[in-house]
């Protein structure tokens, strides 16, 4: 089947099969920075912005992607660039492969909530799971990155 | 998803059943709306009490609750569900596409049949809900989920994740002469001897009757007030 859609800007068009997963085809895409992690919905690796929502790549056919948009870190490196620095300040990205799909829904969060509380920011980003961390760091990061930009 | 055999698909996404429409007399909420336009929805929280907020939010994550819906949450009758014990907690009618209009509590008995899910509805009657669910952690399925609500004067707990799906106890007269300590521990006692509860690896069964008395003497205390 042909899907068209709108990837980091991007106006493509593709021939799929009914069953690929968003993931697979948007690494397929060259699109790296959307990891594979539990393939369950539970650990955030996977983070996709479809339609500016913070979504799932791995719980997603392809196919519904079809006349949307979809931006991976890849598309909104600018974006990033102006809180990651603080998380890496705070050591956050031990291993770093969650960091991607923490960065994207950081990026949604901040989107909605460009003042969110602590208690705010720990609920928005409990779909994000991290095994090196203990989500402290992750915290002062963006506690760090938004007292920064009241300064 | 990809390793699951599947005859046919049909894709519903088209049907414009992923909007919330509230009316004086109800909320109609298509079976495609997410778990996230739920959490979010003003009308139907100040509706609830933020408790449809509250039963929603632990839910996995934004990004799940951002495509996960309540027609697949409802339709599922899932035992862990918090979806299902919120919404039994309200008057809450399903629309079902052969089946037609039939109250939530009927459904959420019924085998399971090839009809479809259209949308949920909820009748506007003067409600009180309170929800609480006990989980090991954030984001984990709950061990017990309890809701508890007073509709036109009648007192009603919901009990979920027993692990079983959730059930009903309506009260049969304990509370009529009140809220007191007394009157909320003897209801709480009724709604866990009359639930029934079994073990599995989120807790034993006597721990969920332990959560399920514990939950409702608190959650009556909250409705009435006191605390």
């Amino acid at each position: 089947m042909e899907i068209k859609l709108k990837l980091n800007g991007s106006n493509i068009v593709r021939e799929i099969a009914p069953d690929l997963l968003l993931i697979d085809f948007l690494r397929d895409n060259k699109c790296f920075s959307v990891k594979r992690g539990c393939e369950t919905s539970n650990c955030g690796l996977c983070t996709v912005l479809m339609d500016g929502t913070p979504i799932l790549s791995c719980s997603l056919l392809a196919a519904r992607a079809d006349g949307h948009e979809i931006y991976t870190l890849e598309g909104l490196q600018e974006e990033a660039s102006a809180f990651v620095g603080f998380l890496a300040d705070q050591g956050t990205d031990q291993c770093g492969f969650c960091n991607p799909g923490f960065v994207m829904n950081t990026i949604a969060l901040l989107r909605e909530n460009p003042d969110p509380t602590d208690e705010e920011i720990l609920q928005f980003l409990s779909g994000n799971l991290c095994r090196c961390s203990g989500y402290e760091g992750q915290l002062r990061g963006i506690r760090a990155f938004l007292d920064s930009r009241e300064g | 998803m990809q390793r699951t055999p599947v005859n046919v698909a049909i894709d519903l996404g088209a049907l414009g059943l992923d909007t919330i429409e509230e009316t004086s007399e109800e909320f109609s909420i298509g079976a495609m709306v997410t778990l996230r336009q739920l959490e979010q929805h003003e009308g139907l929280n100040s509706y609830s009490d933020n408790a449809i907020k509250t039963a929603v939010q632990d839910i996995i994550g934004v990004q799940f609750r951002n495509m996960a819906t309540i027609g697949g949450s409802i339709w599922g009758r899932f035992g862990f569900s918090d979806i299902l014990t919120v919404f039994l907690a309200m008057d809450t009618y399903v629309e079902l596409y052969k089946g037609g209009v039939i109250s939530l509590r009927e459904f959420s008995g019924m085998k399971y049949d090839n009809d479809i899910l259209v949308r949920i509805i909820v009748k506007k009657k003067p409600c009180k809900v309170i929800y609480d669910a006990m989980r090991i952690q954030r984001t984990d399925y709950p061990v017990i989920t309890c809701a508890l609500s007073c509709i036109d004067g009648s007192y009603r707990a919901v009990i979920g994740a027993r692990p079983g799906k959730a059930v009903v106890v309506e009260d049969t007269g304990i509370l009529s002469e009140g809220i007191t300590e007394d009157s909320a521990e003897a209801f709480a006692s009724y709604v866990a001897s009359n639930v029934r509860t079994s073990t599995n690896m989120r807790g034993s069964a006597a721990y969920r009757k332990h959560l399920i008395k514990g939950l409702t003497a608190r959650n009556i205390m909250r409705i009435g007030g006191q605390i």
